[in-house]
């Protein structure tokens, strides 16, 4: 079990209103396992991918990630966590503009303490993965919107995380692109690569082994998908 | 930390201009305190340069009255100021630092010397000891110098330093030849220099008066031979050669304290006083030095207001880069290495703001020395100090913006738009 959240409630405090975000939410995700969480938009996906990749943390509830339970970690060991345990992609990519694909892809690895030129070795290896050995030295700039994609897949798995948490993947993407991104996460997940991935789009969630829908802070259905 | 820095060049680099204008401020502020700094430490080297080069590592201790020099031309001998005894020449010399004393009168001379019907006006005459022309760095030229017999014998002998010998001779062989001193005939025996070729740089009407009151020359008697001019030993003078230009001063005090003791003079104004050439100079320095420091607190205001420059374009940048440190925070990174990331940008930034200045400031200073004929002397410690002390104001005035950046909190600043 990699991840384990039980009972967890977030409020959010809107000036003298305490909004409710997620009402008795409680997860577990297996080793191996492909989830795709689904909701419309307001009904508290975001929120809780935030607590599941230790940015934000629930007002109670226990959550454990990895075996290690993260309610009593000061913010320097979360970063470590997440550091360690934890591949983000996000829908807007957020590389540096002014680096190449192998220095955004080597970023992780600066802050775990890896020499040089070891970084560079394995940032390359992981350009490979994602299919992207022939830009390593290419900016962001000169490449399409699938590529920078899977740049970012590529920084999220350099480090060797436990699990891949990716937020709307292909929400910036066309179809094709994201189609393409689709086939890395499968091909990632037969590869032995936890996901957990969170959009509002059916189609997408189609591609995860098992989906968790969410609606207005509640889990409403929990399954495998439909092929 | 390489890595920061590397990436510190990178984002300066990448926006030239605005990393240009912030670090005006700390450019302008450091090559004025430079150009200033060059100035003052020139100006103090031409001093010493002046008095090491001129042989002047000799003091002078003299009969004052009051603030003036006593003249015997004037006032007479005064009463109550013995002649100095050879024991007292003794305790001179043990003075620490002090190479050898040497005791003589001297006069300003007007109408006293002739050499057929050209006079030397403007000069002067001392009757010297033996030891004079070793304590003041002479050597003779052309001649001879004293002898002990010129001295036992009162040999009626001169000897003439380059000037007066150009003012009576003009160009002529002067050894041999008669000279009258107060309608004594006296014959030239030599003509004695500097030991070392010199000519004093002298840039202001002060420098002048300091380095270039003798130049109107000087005729030496034997001391022993000086009351057939004058009629009367006179109250001497001291003159004492120390073992650098740095004792002078300490040298010169002490021993006209000894010189002192053996003072009962009616007028009590009467004393003897080191006329210390360095002490001079070092008075005429501290004056403008003194507006200097001014001038340098100035130009460190102007180093403040680059440095809140600074601070405003680094809160620029860190609002800018929202998202970017909300990615490194999610990814992974520490506090600390927002932190060191951003104090780093604004030290680099600083520093090389440091080193503009301090390369805009020699060339300044470089400019000032050649419209104003001011000497420079570029200080390699001052620019040390200087390219430093910016970066310390990059790591002062980066601290609040590094601190924000490191505390965003992830989750809003990837949301930044």
């Amino acid at each position: 079990m990699i991840l384990n959240l039980k009972n967890i409630y977030k409020d959010y405090q809107q000036e003298k209103l305490v909004v409710p975000v997620l009402k008795d939410v409680s997860l577990t995700v297996d080793e191996g396992e492909y989830v795709a969480i689904m909701g419309p938009s307001g009904s508290g996906k975001t929120t809780l991918m935030n607590i599941i990749g230790c940015l934000d943390k629930p007002t109670s509830g226990e959550y454990e990630l990895a075996g290690e339970n993260v309610k009593r970690m000061k913010d320097r060991e979360l970063s470590d966590l997440r550091l360690r345990t934890i591949g983000f992609v996000f829908q807007s990519f957020h590389l540096m503009p002014r680096q190449s694909a192998a220095e955004n892809v080597a970023l992780p690895l600066s802050y775990a303490g890896v020499r040089k030129k070891e970084r560079k070795r394995r940032a390359v290896q992981a350009l490979e993965r994602v299919g992207l050995g022939d830009r390593v030295g290419f900016k962001p700039t000169q490449l399409s919107g699938g590529q920078k994609q899977r740049v970012a897949i590529a920084r999220a798995m350099v480090n060797d995380p436990k699990i891949l948490l990716a937020d709307e993947p292909t929400g910036a993407l066309d179809s094709k692109s994201g189609e393409q991104i689709m086939e890395l996460f499968s091909r990632l997940n037969k590869e032995g690569v936890t996901i957990v991935m969170i959009t509002h789009d059916p189609k997408i969630a189609a591609n995860a082994k098992r989906i968790v829908h969410i609606i207005d802070g509640e889990i409403f259905e929990d399954g495998e998908a439909a092929d | 930390m390489f890595e920061n820095i590397r990436l510190s060049f990178q984002g300066i680099w990448s926006h030239k201009m605005r990393s240009f204008l912030t670090m005006l401020g700390i450019i302008i502020g450091i090559a004025a305190i430079i150009a200033i700094v060059s100035t003052i430490q020139g100006t103090n080297e031409q001093i010493k340069e002046n008095l090491v080069g001129s042989g002047e590592n000799a003091v002078e201790v003299l009969l004052f009255q009051g603030e003036w020099q006593y003249e015997m031309e004037y006032n007479g001998i005064p009463a109550g100021v013995p002649l100095i005894a050879d024991e007292v020449v003794e305790q001179l010399g043990d003075i620490p630092h002090v190479e050898s004393v040497a005791r003589y009168v001297s006069r300003s001379c007007y109408n006293d010397v002739y050499r057929l019907n050209t006079g030397l006006s403007g000069g002067y005459v001392y009757g010297v000891d033996q030891n004079y022309f070793d304590t003041c760095d002479y050597i003779v030229r052309e001649g001879r110098g004293f002898t002990e017999r010129d001295y036992s014998e009162y040999h009626k002998v001169a000897i003439l330093d380059e000037d007066s010998a150009d003012a009576l001779f003009q160009g002529e062989d002067a050894v041999g030849r008669t000279i009258e001193i107060r309608m004594e005939p006296y014959i030239v025996v030599g003509i004695v220099a500097k030991s070392r070729e010199f000519t004093p740089v002298i840039n202001t009407i002060d420098d002048y008066y300091t380095y270039a009151e003798n130049s109107a020359g000087v005729v030496y008697v034997p001391a022993a031979s000086w009351p057939i001019i004058y009629g009367y030993d006179e109250p001497q003078n001291v003159v004492l050669r120390t073992e650098g230009t740095d004792y002078m001063t300490e040298v010169g005090k002490e021993s006209a304290g000894i010189l002192n003791t053996y003072l009962s003079p009616q007028d009590e104004t009467i004393t003897y006083k080191a006329k210390d050439l360095l002490e001079q100079a070092q008075q005429i320095q501290e004056l403008s030095s003194s507006t200097n420091t001014m001038l340098i607190w100035i130009a460190g205001i102007s180093l403040i207001v680059g440095g809140i420059g600074v601070m405003n374009i680094m809160l620029v940048s860190v609002t800018e880069r929202t998202q970017e440190i909300g990615l490194k925070k999610a990814i992974g990174a520490r506090k600390s290495r927002i932190l060191g990331q951003f104090l780093t940008e604004a030290a680099v930034l600083t520093s090389l703001g440091g080193v503009i200045g301090v390369v805009v400031g020699i060339v300044l200073a470089e400019v000032i020395s050649y419209l104003s004929t001011t000497p420079v002397s570029i200080s390699i410690p001052a620019a040390v100090c200087a390219v430093a002390f910016s970066m310390v104001i990059g790591i002062v005035f980066g601290v609040f913006p590094s601190y924000k950046a490191a505390n965003l909190n992830p989750i809003d600043a990837l949301r930044h738009e």
